[in-house]
């Protein structure tokens, strides 16, 4: 028998697709939040925003359609939508600290129980690119955050206190890893949903942050 | 009103010990004539506000960096150009990180005769260390000064005979704010046209000192 493995990337980027609601305006990130865009509701009306001053971003192009000068903020080409506007950097900005983008997701090298999110500094590295990433999470209604529950090597990446250098402090909404999803209230981090096979102790296990666990604590969908 | 020079009589404008803003996220909206022409003359130890330096192998402004005209650089996300974070880390290269929303409303602010702003951008972090903060509303806020060029390097798409611009898609991204920013401005535009539509003009043209058609003078 083949035993299939799905790849916990696509699993989260799945999860965080459903959190977004219709009309919605999101900014996504690089990595896993780039492969959000890939499983969105087509049902849904959803408009992208790209910080390098895009609001409608469509779908990748093919080799014939690439635009040099149409790029997302991961410098990728991008295609369109129709009723897409092209802003300054200003103003993009303007947008995301304004409070105007409904929700921004991104990923994170280490997140705290109390919503702090690490995303642009590891200690000992040179600091040298932070890009939008500190106006983003300052500025969108909603911070989600989508990430592997642990490093590459195991280690634990969700804390009671982030070690690396903070991108901001208690701002992410909702954490979306492959084995659960946390809601974030007033520096409280709550557990609502869990893997099925999985218990909250196993959980734990893997999580030295502190967190409670919903009344209504779902099975990961 | 404009005028209409060639890249090598813009460029003879600009003097060692300046402060450079160039437009451009990556090599998308960055003045890559203006640059390249900047690369033939001897001026150096300039300070370069832009996104970015340029890509690996010497493209864009990364061009400049490995002749060594750049001490220092004003900008946002410098580790897409792997010769920038080698020329910091030998010391070669002073770095001044500023977030990137940050980064446009400075260079905003300096054009638009604003002092300073607060923004939460930043607040509690490596970013905002040693500047002031200002709690308003139950929110910390960081202080931030505009940023001011000598001279503005910018790319459009189109400008008129007066020097009005319009930009192209996302190569627009940071030069309608860096070409209010500097007391000196050149442009590169890919066409120059009689006259634009008054409504679809981004920068009008008492922004513009001297405009490089890079049609004419290019191709």
């Amino acid at each position: 028998m083949v035993n299939t493995v799905v790849d916990p990337k696509i699993t989260i980027a799945k999860r965080a697709a459903m959190e977004i609601r219709n009309e919605a305006v999101v900014n996504l990130g690089i990595g896993i939040p780039t492969m959000v865009a890939n499983f969105l509701d087509k049902d849904k009306k959803i408009y992208l925003h790209t910080e390098n001053g895009l609001l409608g971003v469509g779908p990748s192009p093919s080799n014939e359609e690439i635009d040099p000068e149409i790029i997302n903020a991961g410098k990728q080409p991008v295609t369109i939508t129709k009723g897409a506007s092209y802003f300054s950097s200003s103003q993009s900005f303007a947008m995301i600290r304004g409070g105007h983008v409904d929700t921004v997701i991104l990923g994170a090298l280490q997140i705290s129980e109390k919503g702090d999110i690490a995303n642009w500094a590891a200690p000992g590295k040179s600091v040298l690119g932070v890009g939008g990433a500190m106006d983003l999470v300052v500025g969108a209604k909603e911070v989600i955050v989508t990430t592997q529950h642990c490093t590459k090597d195991g280690s634990p990446k969700i804390l009671e206190e982030c070690t690396y250098p903070i991108t901001a402090k208690n701002v992410v909404s909702k954490l979306i890893t492959e084995y659960a999803v946390f809601r974030f209230n007033n520096k409280e981090m709550i557990l609502e949903e869990l893997k099925e096979e999985w218990t909250v102790e196993d959980l734990k296990k893997i999580t030295p942050a502190k967190f409670t666990v919903s009344p209504n604590l779902k099975n990961y969908s | 009103m404009s005028n209409f020079v060639s890249a090598k009589e813009a460029i003879n404008l600009i003097k060692s010990d300046q402060t450079i803003a160039v437009g451009g996220f990556g090599l998308v909206g960055c003045p890559l004539n203006l640059v390249e022409e900047l690369s033939n003359h001897s001026v150096q130890n300039l300070t370069v506000i832009s996104n970015n330096l340029g890509e690996p192998g010497g493209k864009g402004l990364g061009k400049l960096l490995l002749q060594n005209k750049i001490s220092k650089a004003i900008g946002s996300y410098f580790t897409s150009n792997g010769d920038a974070v080698v020329y910091a880390l030998e010391g070669k290269l002073d770095i001044e990180l500023v977030p990137q929303g940050t980064l446009a409303e400075r260079l905003r602010a300096a054009g638009a005769g604003i002092g300073g702003f607060y923004t939460r951008t930043a607040a509690g972090t490596l970013l905002a260390e040693g500047k002031e903060s200002k709690i308003i509303d139950g929110k910390e806020y960081v202080l931030e000064y505009p940023l001011f060029a000598h001279v503005a390097l910018i790319k459009a798409k189109k400008a008129d005979r007066k020097g009005n611009l319009m930009y192209s898609k996302t190569a627009r991204n940071f030069n309608p704010d860096m070409v209010t920013a500097a007391s000196l401005t050149i442009v590169e535009v890919e066409e120059v046209v009689d006259e634009l539509d008054p409504e679809e003009i981004v920068t009008p043209h008492l922004y513009v000192d001297y405009i490089v058609n890079v049609k004419e003078e290019f191709y």
